[in-house]
């Protein structure tokens, strides 16, 4: 690459990253920001402080904010977990066996998928209501569910047909039953895979605020994105601004960790030398 | 260690096409079975449906007296070295070796014995520890050969296992798969398009075309007594010539010259107008350096020379001739289905190495007549097989193999301190010993 190339490519890579992470400085700033400070138009807060984080933990958004966070882990997790399960099985079965009706399930799922959220959650705000699962957690585990497993299971067939047939009959062979052969040999392949499908699907569901909003009354079942759209400030004049910047931030580091932390599982490239390549 | 019985095994796809068709086979205990064929004969196949990996759709698979047809791969205790190796990746080499056995809840000390005793013949000590991703070819190749020999397994099935290495690496591992098949002494089936390897390795060789036999038999008789077109046509590296021929009698016309037949092959041949006369390279000889007693045996003719090959220990020379349109495109066909292309119609032969013959030259070449066979060019059929000699270098063949077989299991059965250095030379030993015997 010559020198010009390379000082081109230096440039557009900063323009990008600064487009993209604008905004998430913007909102880290604001929740620096005193209530007077709010609108001023400027970048950096006058007078740094940490009323809004105050406010969204031990102040007056604590009753909103630490239950809507405990409800969007636990709700979240499960719903990976369970679509990540599921997803597993499916998209093993998809890239392996030969079955009527395998384009009919993966167009299904990518069907499910491309469904508009908002015009299902009347009815099932109804149903919900009368079968008892309104503002529960798994009222709202279901649904993410039908979010994340149509992409968990794409994702994952994905990653499932890369493995070479071989191995598996390599493991038959050597006298592992079929079971045996998906977990000491597929699953162990296929992890690199399965940690990107549940930091997706996680992310999915993370995110979810129609849901949310809609099959949720109280704080028993309340995800965060639902309930920083009910923070209401001190009087009925002012923004809640700051509180909502600051509770922001604060959903947004559990994604990032996320990312960070698996981000070497995520690396595919474990399947090398498993066949001559 | 169990013997292999197919009997009239057919393998068909869901469009009905036969990938095997009609095979029966018998491969004995010990024995180191080749199937050989292009690409897309079935060889393949066949051993897939050995280890059960692949569905019969009818015939019996009999391994060790029991019918195994729907039996899992697993309850077959067949162990088998894939041509891409299928290591696993995510366990170290020892974890590799030794996964079958932690499969069949060995306990440790007999997992760490047994892989380090088959580390030993492999001599994969060093890289025990490191996985399949930080080793070579020819180290991956070794590693799943010790997957194959870690358990007692009734049978070895090799598919192409040596078709992903270089050329030099082939030859060495070649060397060493027969070694450790001797030293085991256990049944082998190996599927190869290689016939280099066919010819080395093999007890005996099945030859497949299109999903059917053609011949099986010792690679010596193979390579002297062909059926057909199709197995002598294979068989031989450069690969036998074929001349059209018109018959006279005894006497056959060819591009080359006359060729006299002996009586048994004239009344082989009798009757029949165009036939295709098949000639090893080897039989031809640079006319001025054949022996006064040898020469009386053959033909001498006078041909030009298109390009000559010096190889140092050999020299072929090329030499094209003229055919009958129907010959040129059953020749063509042949080659096809051959997997190479013969662009024209040109003799290989094969010269002394110190020969002066030059390219663009006519020059005289003596031709040795006396293992000439003489094939019908619309069958294919080899019209002067001489069958007993065929199943008398075979017979040796078999002699061979059981008396070596007998010794491995002596020697097993013996003090097992001869190691693997011992045992692989005089392994060598017998191999050497048996082309000797095999001579005719």
């Amino acid at each position: 690459m010559s020198s010009k190339e390379k000082t081109w490519w230096i440039v557009a890579g900063v323009a990008i990253v600064v487009y993209a992470l604008f905004p998430v400085a913007w909102i880290v700033s604001l929740s620096f920001k005193a209530p007077g400070d709010l609108a001023n138009g400027q970048f950096l807060p006058t007078t740094p402080t940490d009323e809004n984080y105050s406010t969204i933990f031990t102040g007056a958004g604590a009753d909103l904010f630490l239950p809507a966070l405990r409800n969007s882990f636990g709700i979240c997790l499960i719903a990976t977990f369970i679509s990540c399960l599921l997803a597993m099985f499916a998209a093993y079965a998809i890239a392996r066996l030969d079955f009527p009706g395998k384009k009919l399930i993966l167009g299904t799922a990518l069907g499910v998928a491309i469904f508009p959220v908002i015009s299902i959650v009347t009815p099932l705000f109804n149903l919900w209501r009368n079968i008892g699962l309104y503002d529960t957690w798994p009222g709202l585990i279901i649904p993410y569910l039908s979010l994340t497993l149509p992409i968990s299971i794409w994702t994952m067939s994905a990653f499932f047909r890369e493995i070479p047939w071989e191995m598996e009959q390599a493991a038959q062979v050597d006298g592992a039953t079929t079971w045996q052969a998906f977990r000491k040999v597929i699953v162990p392949l296929a992890a690199p895979g399965v940690f990107t499908t549940a930091i997706i699907a996680f992310f999915i569901a993370w995110n979810d605020f129609v849901y949310g909003i809609s099959l949720t009354s109280t704080s028993a079942a309340r995800p965060v994105p639902a309930a920083l759209g009910l923070f209401s400030g001190a009087s009925q004049f002012e923004d809640p601004t700051g509180a909502i910047a600051a509770a922001a931030v604060i959903v947004t580091i559990p994604v990032v960790a996320l990312v960070l932390l698996f981000q070497r599982r995520i690396v595919a490239g474990l399947t090398n030398g498993a066949v001559k390549g | 260690m169990a013997a292999i019985e197919m009997k009239n095994i057919v393998k068909k796809y869901g469009d009905g096409f036969p990938a095997v068709n009609d095979v029966s086979l018998d491969v004995a205990d010990g024995e180191f079975m080749i199937l050989v064929g292009p690409s897309g004969c079935g060889k393949s196949t066949l051993l897939r449906m050995v280890v059960g990996l692949e569905d019969i759709t009818s015939g019996d698979m009999v391994i060790g007296g029991v019918r195994v047809n729907d039996k899992a791969p697993r309850e077959r205790n067949l162990s088998m070295v894939f041509q891409n190796y299928a290591l696993y990746p995510h366990l170290t080499v020892f974890e590799n070796i030794a996964f079958p056995l932690r499969l069949a809840k060995m306990d440790d000390g007999e997992v760490r014995r047994r892989v380090n005793e088959a580390a030993d013949v492999l001599e994969l000590h060093e890289h025990l520890e490191r996985k399949p991703a930080n080793l070579s070819g020819g180290q991956r190749q070794r590693v799943a050969m010790g997957r194959a020999i870690v358990r007692q397994a009734e049978a070895f099935l090799f598919d192409e296992p040596l078709s992903n290495l270089d050329a030099k690496l082939r030859g060495q591992m070649r060397t060493e798969i027969s070694r450790l098949q001797r030293r085991l002494g256990i049944t082998t089936v190996y599927v190869t398009h290689d016939q280099t390897e066919a010819m080395t390795l093999g007890d005996r060789v099945c030859v497949l075309r299109k999903g059917k036999i053609q011949q099986v038999a010792s690679p010596r008789e193979l390579y002297e007594q062909p059926v057909n077109l199709f197995v002598a046509g294979f068989i031989g590296s450069p690969p036998m010539n074929f001349l059209p021929a018109t018959v006279d009698g005894a006497r056959l016309t060819t591009p080359f010259g006359t060729i006299d037949l002996d009586e048994r092959r004239a009344a082989a041949v009798a009757g029949r107008d165009l036939l295709l006369v098949g000639i090893r390279p080897e039989y031809f000889e640079d006319a001025s350096l054949v022996d006064e007693a040898k020469r009386p045996v053959g033909t001498v003719f006078r041909a030009r020379v298109d390009v000559t090959e010096w190889l140092g220990d050999q020299q072929y020379a090329y030499i094209p001739y003229e055919a009958p349109d129907a010959i040129r495109t059953q020749l063509r066909d042949l080659s096809k289905e051959l997997d190479a292309e013969e662009l024209r119609t040109q003799a290989i032969v094969s010269i002394d190495s110190t020969s002066r013959i030059r390219e663009g030259r006519d020059a005289d070449f003596w031709l040795d007549t006396r293992k000439v066979h003489v094939f019908d060019p619309h069958t294919g059929e080899n019209l002067t097989r001489d069958a007993q000699a065929g199943a008398e270098l075979t017979r040796m063949a078999t002699e061979d193999r059981l008396e070596q077989v007998g010794e491995a299991r002596e020697r097993s059965a013996g003090a097992q301190t001869g190691g693997a250095q011992n045992g692989g030379a005089q392994a060598g030993g017998a191999r050497s010993g048996s082309s000797r015997v095999g001579a005719p």
